[in-house]
């Protein structure tokens, strides 16, 4: 239940409340009650002085019974308790309540304390001083008492009536007792009151927190969490909506543009494991169907050995042990296809493996009244490269061509060539450690290219880094975090061998460099630390730039929505229906692939009414030099 | 007690393949049993006396490669000749390098199957001759710095950095004479472990030679052609066939055994 960030926010913001709210209301309430009591201590006051003042006249002609009518009278008010005189000893010689009358007070006792504390006669007291509050009887509500002195006055000594000594200061004590019932009763309504209104601000305001911890905080938390749920669960196109302005909207704007690079990449990845996973249908069909084709083989032709002597057999039996020849090569192609075959290269000129596959299709350009238009480059130079394989990408994609055109056309054909530094173009195919273990890492793909793993310590962290394939390319994967600029120790995944050179310093920043042996093509060096792109590989530095040959085939048929664009290289990907398998492109990109060069599509949809001519261009780049692929 | 004897084991689990190869081995009149994989096939080879055995590469209870292992190990020198319906480079690079003398894809013709045979024979007989010394198989040496891919291709480096390729004594004599000799032109580019060179020999076979390396020739042998029979007089020398640039040296190398080997 406290798993849920929601939930605690609303816990933690409760107890804080609970605490202030109550807090507050206590020293709320205890003010109210001290300003109640001092009222009445102000008014109990006043009365005894009154009682004081009006008494005063009789005192003095000690007209006793006046004195006892007038206590009487204020005794009846039902908020006063009772209202008594005590001589200085003590007596107690008047009374409201008639049984006090004449009974002695122990001066100890609480109604004297204040005064006689120290056994010292009474003098001059302040109010607070002289008023007490106690409980009469258990039973029975708090009550609150005030003395008066009565202080000896000239006009007392010098009386004729009844002298007091000049020497007495004081003559006695007027004791006025209020009964505290009323202000008892109110001072716990108050109480009532301020808890009833705290534990409504409290639930109030638990609900306002709840309501916008679950509008603001646990809404967009369970959005984003049961996103990330869903991306787990493959549904890579998962796209967060109702973002916020806040921090939480930011955290899924960033996770959809997370989601959307891991689609495009996961996009490209698509081709070449879909390539790789053909391959190995591939080679699984080829396994099985080469078993019965050798038995098909085998007995034709044995029994094209046995019936020399039969002309018409001869003739089937040649038709079916050609057929099955063909078949063979058909699933050669295939394996060729998965790429478990080397292309079979040798030096050619492209110029000319063009003129055979256009020858190829002269018939068909004629019928469909489409016309070739050839550019060449007339110092073309000759590449090296599997001329069989090489034709076959150009009749597919004159083939393709005349179906986008139908009727009424133009295939334009070009040739260029062009060179281009190594970086950024040459691709690591192949790394070792000193023991010769590859890091070639095909399960962790860059750029659809495998990545070179190697296991990294940086810092006490382990794990490993994965570099990018393409030599001057720093797509670099790091599996741990990596504090940039530390001394980091590169080795060999499988035995650990160090991969830094010891005897060389980063140019550009003097720290640790790797060096990694490229079997055959010396080695890949660059900055350890990863602070800096430093990076040199002598070997392909030293052949210079390197030299491509281009070969564009434009058409201006039909083009090819933007949408198809990222799926025609899919293997059985077709928009022809039954005339097509959609292996074509797919062919082709993997013949390129295995001649290290690459195939890029340019294209623009048609639309006739509007007067706009569509069309599509591939063009092609092969490497003219001799760095024969590692398969 | 002497073993009983037969021609050709097969170590396969496809009957057709048993059935093909026995149809094809009695046009040559030569007996062949056959096995699953697995330990039936080494109670057979142990059982019996063999003088050549085809194993599938591509089999489910144990690799053709494990099979192989196991009867280097336990000194059976029958010969042995690798067969997949999965044709790679590489497959036939780990079949020579792991001992075997031969490799061919299914679907094979007879032809080929033949030729094979043949050779596989003949190689079963040189190598029982040279066991019991016998003088008339008068071999030639092959040089102590040479390397070679199994028993047939060998090469050696010049300082140049170029690398003259040609065929061993031994796979010479499991074929002479030879009536023609085909080759590959300059400029074409060769890969290890596949064949480089045709011989042709009267009974109208031909019989295909592996590649040592991988590179681009830079040089062809035209007196072989003219002459096919300075492969049998000078194998290692006069009968080279091709002078090539390596394009994998370092790598491939490591699969080659060295001829000083030979000696001991
Ligand atoms: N030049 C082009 N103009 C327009 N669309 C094209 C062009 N080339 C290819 N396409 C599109 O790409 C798809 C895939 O082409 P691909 O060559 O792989 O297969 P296919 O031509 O349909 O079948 P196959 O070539 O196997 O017979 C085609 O179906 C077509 O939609
Ligand atoms: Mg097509
Ligand atoms: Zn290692
Ligand atoms: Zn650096």
């Amino acid at each position: 239940m406290f798993r849920k960030i929601g939930t605690k926010l609303i816990l933690v913001v409760s107890v804080t409340a609970v605490i202030i709210i109550g807090v507050f209301s206590y020293f709320n309430i205890e003010r109210q009650t001290e300003v109640l009591r001092a009222e009445v201590q102000r008014h109990a006051n006043q009365l005894s002085e009154s009682v004081k003042n009006a008494t005063r006249f009789a005192m003095l002609k000690n007209d006793r019974d006046y004195i006892q009518q007038i206590i009487d009278r204020i005794g009846k008010d039902p908020a006063i308790n009772d209202v008594k005189i005590m001589n200085k000893e003590g007596e107690i010689i008047y009374s409201s309540r008639p049984g006090n009358m004449g009974k002695m007070l122990d001066k100890q006792a609480e109604s004297c304390y204040a005064c006689h504390a120290a056994n010292r006669p009474l003098e001059k007291l302040s109010m607070k001083n002289r008023t007490r509050i106690f409980t009469a009887n258990p039973d029975s509500a708090q009550v609150l008492g005030i003395i008066n002195p009565i202080y000896n006055e000239p006009s007392c000594s010098e009386s004729d009536c009844h002298a007091h000594e000049p020497s007495a200061k004081v003559l006695g004590v007027l004791d006025v007792t209020f009964s505290l019932k009323d202000i008892e009763k109110q001072i716990q309504s108050n109480e009532i009151q301020g808890a009833v209104l705290a534990v409504v601000a409290i639930v109030a305001i638990g609900f306002i927190i709840g309501f916008f911890v679950k509008r603001y905080v646990d809404q967009p938390v369970k959005e984003l969490v049961n996103a990330t749920e869903q991306v787990a669960a493959g549904n890579i196109n998962y796209k967060i909506t109702n973002l916020g302005k806040d921090e939480l909207g930011k955290l899924g704007r960033s996770f959809n543009d997370m989601t959307k690079k891991l689609d495009e990449t996961s996009q490209q990845l698509y081709q070449s494991t879909k390539m790789a996973s053909l391959g190995q249908l591939a080679a699984g069909v080829a396994h099985e169907i080469n078993n019965p084709l050798t038995g098909v083989l085998t007995y034709s032709s044995f029994l094209l050995k046995r019936t020399k002597d039969n002309p018409q057999m001869q003739e089937d039996l040649n038709v079916i042990v050609r057929e099955t020849m063909r078949s063979r090569e058909i699933v050669k192609g295939l394996l060729d296809f998965a790429r478990q075959s080397v292309p079979k290269k040798s030096l050619c000129n492209i110029n000319e493996i063009l003129d055979r596959a256009i020858a190829v299709v002269a018939n068909q350009v004629k019928l469909n009244r489409i016309t070739i238009e050839r550019i060449n480059d007339p110092e073309l130079p000759e590449i090296t490269a599997d001329a069989n394989q090489i034709q076959q990408v150009f009749l597919n994609l004159f083939v393709n061509g005349i179906d986008a055109i139908g009727q009424d056309g133009k295939i334009q054909v070009r040739t260029s060539h062009t060179s281009l530094s190594p970086r950024g173009i040459t691709q690591i195919k192949n790394a070792v450690c000193g023991k010769t273990h590859s890091l070639i890492d095909p399960q962790h793909k860059i750029g659809g290219m495998s990545s070179i793993k190697m296991k990294i310590k940086s810092n006490g962290n382990e794990g490993f880094v994965y570099l990018d394939p393409i030599y001057g390319n720093h797509r670099h994967y790091f599996g741990i975090n990596l504090d940039k600029g530390s001394s980091n120790n590169l080795s060999c995944p499988t035995c650990d061998m160090s991969l830094i050179d010891k005897t060389a310093k980063c140019p550009e920043c003097g720290g640790p460099v790797y060096k990694i042996p490229v079997p055959n093509q010396g080695f890949i060096e660059g900055c350890a630390s990863f602070k800096d792109i430093w990076q040199r590989w002598g070997y392909v530095d030293a052949a210079g730039e390197k030299k491509f040959v281009e070969i564009d085939i434009t058409d201006n048929g039909c083009g090819i929505p933007t949408e198809n664009l990222s799926k025609i290289f899919e293997p059985f990907f077709s928009t022809k229906g039954q005339r097509g398998t959609g292996l074509g492109l797919s062919v082709i990109w993997g013949i390129i692939d295995n001649h290290n060069g690459v195939i890029s599509v340019q294209s623009e949809v048609g639309n006739l009414p509007a007067g706009k001519a569509g069309g599509t261009t591939f063009s092609i780049r092969l490497p003219q030099g001799n760095t024969k692929a590692f398969v | 007690m002497m073993k009983e004897h037969c021609n050709i084991l097969v170590i396969d689990d496809e009957q057709v393949i048993i059935d093909s190869i026995s149809k094809i081995a009695s046009l040559e009149e030569l007996t062949v049993d056959s096995s699953l994989p697995g330990k039936v096939a080494f109670e057979k080879i142990s059982a019996k006396d063999y003088d050549l055995i085809i194993c599938d590469i591509m089999l489910l209870e144990m690799d053709g490669f494990q099979i192989l292992n196991e009867l280097v190990k336990r000194n059976v020198d029958t010969p042995v000749i690798m067969t997949t319906g999965y044709s790679t480079i590489e497959n036939a690079v780990k079949s020579l390098y792991l001992g075997a003398i031969d490799f061919i894809p299914k679907p094979f013709t007879i032809d080929e199957m033949i030729s094979l045979i043949h050779r596989a024979m003949r190689y079963s007989k040189l190598l029982e001759a040279k066991k019991k010394n016998v003088e008339s198989v008068l071999l030639v040496p092959c040089p102590s710095k040479y390397y070679r891919l199994g028993y047939s291709c060998w090469m050696n480096k010049e300082l140049d950095g170029s690398v003259f390729i040609g065929a061993s004594d031994f796979f010479v004599k499991t074929v002479e004479p030879i009536k023609l000799v085909e080759l590959l032109n300059t400029g074409e580019i060769l890969t290890q472990a596949s064949p480089c060179a045709k011989f042709r020999t009267d009974d109208e076979l031909a019989h295909p030679l592996y590649s040592v390396l991988s590179g681009n020739i830079i040089e062809r042998n035209e007196k072989v052609i003219e002459q096919p029979e300075l492969l049998e007089k000078d194998p290692y020398f006069d009968g080279w066939l091709y002078r090539i640039i390596p394009t994998e040296f370092d790598y491939e190398m490591k699969i080659l055994i060295p001829c000083s080997s030979d000696r001991s």
